[in-house]
């Protein structure tokens, strides 16, 4: 393990976002080959770490890949990098989607320069948040993902874009500020800035720091706000809905999952007791998030509004399996990132492809699209079919094993009857995913959209790859699992579960 | 008499006599800017050799040349390069006058790089007021209405500043009857901290040198003046108020508190929560005033008024950790340069645009990524820097700020920084936006000189690299921090 596969994977696309934004002349079309190439190495990379990963659960825990360099010796930090079962397949969901925006930004055609540099930047960054041990260097990379989202929302998004990147930001920053409180805190209290050493060094030094809960608190502040947790939350449908497509995939498809990540790298990793005293109060959070995001989703009449909206009722699910605290649960609560990484992604795709080719977002003007653009139909239901959870899709073993694992978890107390209410969730998914599918694609087609382009094939690519996806983990959900396992597993036991 | 240790001022002074004289006799005025640098160029030679060195005093220890002065007197003399580069641009269009530009500027750089060196209040009162009175010349310089009401109010202002420093400096000495800083802090030293905190007349001369010093780092509630001054100052005069003047004021703050009170530990946690008060107080106004600002110079002079609040976090820290821990001290220096970096990438940028536009209005900005991407790009990196986002170097100093301040338990002031550097955002991604998002108001591209071009490049390459590697930088700071005696 000489080689730094993951400084690689994190500075390719900088180095991609650097060469495009300084090299003159170069062309929109030679612009985007070059994006291309700068988000395809790391995908190859990231596919061959998964496959390189050792799944054996002798080594679970582990930290692999790991690269570890002195950075600032006056406050203890370092330029600390590695993947265990939590963050790797994150990091693969992140360089595909990385990979697959900038074909979904093909057709991108103002400032196409600014645009690509943005798209590439906002990748370091999240990648650097899921590889990143130590506290110092996770807070940069998080805080650096703020302005390419802003300007990729206020310069290339639609509708009230400039209110909602700004709100976006002050919400993010608010967050963060927070956290920063938290991380300082944590500093003082052990001295330390490694996320590692505090989660090995066991419950007794977390028993010793004595404001343990101010502390977390202060840094789920800002992993709630990412996530996001109701009533933190309305950022997320004005960001999402006025951002360009580019900008809602990665938003929705990995942006948010920093979030959930960080909850339960930081706040169950480092502060398991906390965690557990407080679940019930998170777990009440995760069932609001997903019986009233659901419930907010149903009336919502603008197609990318309304995914968006489907966001928060599904992230309450991670919320849910995180804080039932068990194993199973919390490795559910990682497959629904994944899992919902690509849904939604799929989904905000060709929900551009909609907007695009039809010119109409709104759903109750849409309608019959089916006979139109069957080939958009055919995957937009296959998409919103894994949104609801059908068999065979990667939504419904996520959810399944959420659910499973959250109703059997015996770490927290009234849990069963959280998880019960939280069904609810999938029954009113059912019922706005159909209305959705009806209204858009099988109503009686109208006669202005005779005409309609379908996809091309660059989109046909894309939306291909994104069926792949959902599809082979629904059907073999093991090939995730068993690598969230060996994360999940370390941190369990902390809990004594 | 040995005349190596002040050697970098003794250059400035010659400087500033032949660009006098010379101003008489050529008309390419380019060649004062030229001699000016060389002038520079050569002090900062001489100051470089200095470094490292063991401390010494001069002339009756009023004076002393340790790394911490070393350090401050090649800062400001990097400060002042860049301002004359900065300037070019800008006095080219005073026909007249240019002789004298320069050579108050030089003036100005010697009073603060003697503040540096004081060990003495005598010393220290005088070196101030050298400085003080060539800015409140250079203020005026444009001799139009605003500039010459600012300099009046500069000069009325600035005068009772100095009169209250005075007196706090005359209470001060009839309380211990010295006035060197070493002298001083033995005869306090000496003394019950009983004793010590009755003692009225001691505790008023510190308060009053509080407000005299706080005038001129541009702390709250001692600001008044800032934002007409800076908004009626030529724009290279204000970048070097912004910056140079600022920190020379917490160079001496620093070494007047820290050698002379900065034990018993009574006495300096005391000044300490002064400090933290002070810079909350600064924080706060600074930043909630910015927001509604629609002039970029009166916007960024309450910005540089928060950023004194910023540093006085670490002024604060420092007052409350025990002797002997320099790194309170180090990041305070971190953070100058940080704060230095950022503010004059954002002038000088300032100062190119608005030669074009001939306005300082933020609404004048819009379009100007169009226009000059470079120079918008530049502006936005400072602009971010001086919110404290990564990757940049204010982020990193903000950060060792906040780490000194959570460790001498001064959390609750941490979190009042934090929730202020969340409301900086609104009015600096303000500026932002216009640039990126507005419609260009005017045609054909923003011209600007090599010299410009040139200081903006070392600019934003300071704030990129102590943002990324900043080891290299801190051991630079730490060595010159430690070498503060008390």
């Amino acid at each position: 393990m000489d080689f730094n596969y993951l400084t690689l994977i994190i500075f390719l696309p900088v180095a991609g976002a650097i060469v495009i934004s300084l090299v003159p002349g170069l062309s929109s079309k030679l612009i985007r080959y070059i994006a291309s190439l700068f988000t395809f190495i790391p995908l190859a990379i990231s596919i061959f770490l998964f496959i390189a990963f050792d799944r054996s659960t002798s080594v679970a825990g582990t930290i692999q890949f790991e690269e570890l360099s002195p950075w600032i010796s006056a406050i203890n930090a370092n330029y600390h990098l590695g993947v265990d079962g939590l963050s790797l397949p994150l990091v693969l969901l992140t360089t595909l989607i990385g990979f697959l925006v900038v074909l979904i930004s093909w057709k991108i055609n103002t400032r196409v320069r600014e645009y690509f540099a943005w798209l590439l930047l906002l990748e370091t960054s999240i990648l650097g948040v899921f590889c990143s041990l130590d506290l110092l260097l996770f807070f940069i990379f998080w805080e650096i993902e703020v302005i390419p989202m802003y300007f990729l929302i206020s310069i290339w998004g639609a509708g009230r874009k400039e209110y909602s990147a700004i709100k976006y930001v002050v919400y993010t920053l608010f967050g963060s500020a927070l956290m920063l409180a938290g991380i300082l805190s944590l500093y003082f209290t052990t001295g330390s800035l490694s996320i590692i050493d505090m989660t090995h060094s066991g419950s007794a030094m977390v028993q010793s720091l004595m404001p343990a809960a101010p502390i977390f608190f202060m840094l789920l502040a800002g992993f709630a706000i990412k996530l996001p947790v109701f009533p933190l939350h309305t950022w997320l449908p004005d960001a999402h809905t006025d951002a360009p497509t580019a900008g809602s995939v990665v938003l929705a498809g990995t942006l948010i999952k920093m979030g959930g990540y960080g909850m339960i790298r930081v706040c169950v990793g480092i502060f398991p007791q906390v965690a557990q005293d407080y679940a019930q109060l998170l777990l009440a959070l995760a069932v609001i998030n997903i019986v009233y995001g659901a419930a907010v989703t149903l009336r919502q009449t603008d197609l990318k509004r309304l995914i968006a909206y489907s966001s928060i009722s599904h992230m309450g699910f991670v919320l849910l399996g995180i804080f039932a605290l068990g194993e199973l649960s919390m490795v559910g609560a990682g497959l629904q990132m994944f899992s919902h990484g690509i849904v939604t992604g799929l989904l905000f795709a060709v929900t551009g492809l909609v907007m695009h080719n039809t010119g109409e977002r709104n759903i109750g003007k849409l309608g019959g699209l089916a006979k139109q653009i069957p080939f958009i139909a055919v995957i937009f239901t296959i998409g919103g079919l894994a949104s609801m959870g059908v068999p065979g899709t990667s939504g419904f073993i996520a959810e399944v094993t959420v659910f499973i694992g959250a109703f059997s978890s015996n770490i927290v107390d009234g849990v069963n009857v959280y998880t019960i209410i939280s069904m609810l969730g999938i029954l009113l998914a059912a019922a706005y995913i159909l209305w959705l599918l009806r209204g858009v694609f099988f109503n009686h087609p109208l006669e202005k959209f005779n005409g309609t382009a379908d996809a091309d094939r660059l989109e046909k690519t894309y939306c291909a790859i994104f069926v792949a996806a959902i599809l082979v983990i629904g059907m073999y959900p093991m090939i995730l699992t068993d690598v969230i396992r060996t994360g999940i597993t370390p941190i369990a036991n902390l809990l004594g579960g | 008499m040995n005349l190596e240790p002040i050697l970098p001022e003794l250059t400035l002074a010659i400087t500033t006599i032949v660009v006098i004289l010379l101003d008489l006799f050529i008309q390419k005025k380019v060649w004062l800017t030229v001699i000016s640098l060389a002038g520079i160029a050569v002090a900062t030679g001489f100051a470089v050799t200095l470094w490292g060195e063991n401390p010494q005093t001069i002339f009756n220890n009023l004076l002393v040349i340790d790394n911490f002065a070393v350090f401050f007197k090649i800062l400001l003399l990097v400060i002042v390069a860049l301002v004359l580069l900065a300037s070019r641009d800008y006095v080219s269009k005073l026909r007249r006058f240019q002789g004298e530009y320069h050579a108050l500027v030089l003036l100005a750089a010697i009073g603060m790089m003697l503040m540096a060196a004081g060990t003495d209040l005598i010393s220290i009162f005088v070196s101030l007021e050298l400085s003080a009175i060539a800015f409140y010349a250079l203020v005026g310089f444009l001799k139009d209405d605003r500039s010459t009401e600012a300099s009046l109010k500069f000069i009325l202002l600035g005068g009772i500043a100095s009169a209250v420093l005075l007196f706090g400096m005359a209470l001060t000495f009839g309380f211990t009857g010295k006035t060197q800083l070493a002298e001083i802090a033995q005869v306090i030293q000496q003394m019950s901290p009983e004793v010590l905190l009755a003692s009225s007349g001691l505790i008023l001369g510190l308060v009053l040198m509080i407000a005299g010093f706080g005038f001129k780092i541009a702390a709250a509630p001692f600001q008044m003046w800032v934002p007409d001054v800076y908004e009626g100052a030529p724009t290279p005069v204000t970048l070097y108020l912004s910056v140079g003047s600022k920190i020379a004021g917490f160079a001496v703050i620093l070494r007047v508190f820290f050698s002379a009170f900065g034990s018993p530990e009574s006495l300096s946690q005391d000044w300490g929560l002064v400090f933290a008060v002070l810079s909350a107080i600064g924080m706060t106004l600074g930043n909630i005033i910015a927001i509604h600002q629609a002039n970029i110079k009166r916007m960024l002079a309450y910005s540089s008024i928060a950023h004194s609040g910023y540093i006085m976090i670490g002024l604060a820290a420092v007052g409350l950790t025990p002797i002997g821990d320099f790194t309170g001290q180090s990041f305070i220096l971190f953070y100058v340069i940080a704060f230095a970096l950022a503010d004059l990438a954002a002038f000088i940028a300032v100062i190119v645009i608005s030669n074009k536009l001939n306005s300082d209005l933020i609404k004048d900005y819009a379009g100007i990524g169009k226009r000059a991407p470079v120079l918008a790009a530049v502006l936005t990196l400072s602009l971010i820097s001086l919110i404290g986002l990564p990757p940049t170097a204010g982020f990193l100093a903000k950060f060792y700020i906040f780490t000194g301040a959570a460790g001498s338990g001064l959390l609750w002031l941490v979190i009042v920084a934090v929730i202020n550097s969340v409301i900086s955002v609104y009015y600096y991604l303000r500026v932002v936006k216009v640039m990126w998002l507005g419609e260009p108001m005017f045609e054909g591209k923003i011209p600007s000189s090599n010299a410009t071009k040139f200081s903006l490049a070392i600019c934003c390459s300071g704030i990129l690299l102590l943002g990324i590697v900043p080891v290299v930088i801190m051991q630079i700071v730490e060595t010159a921090a430690s070498s503060l005696s008390f």
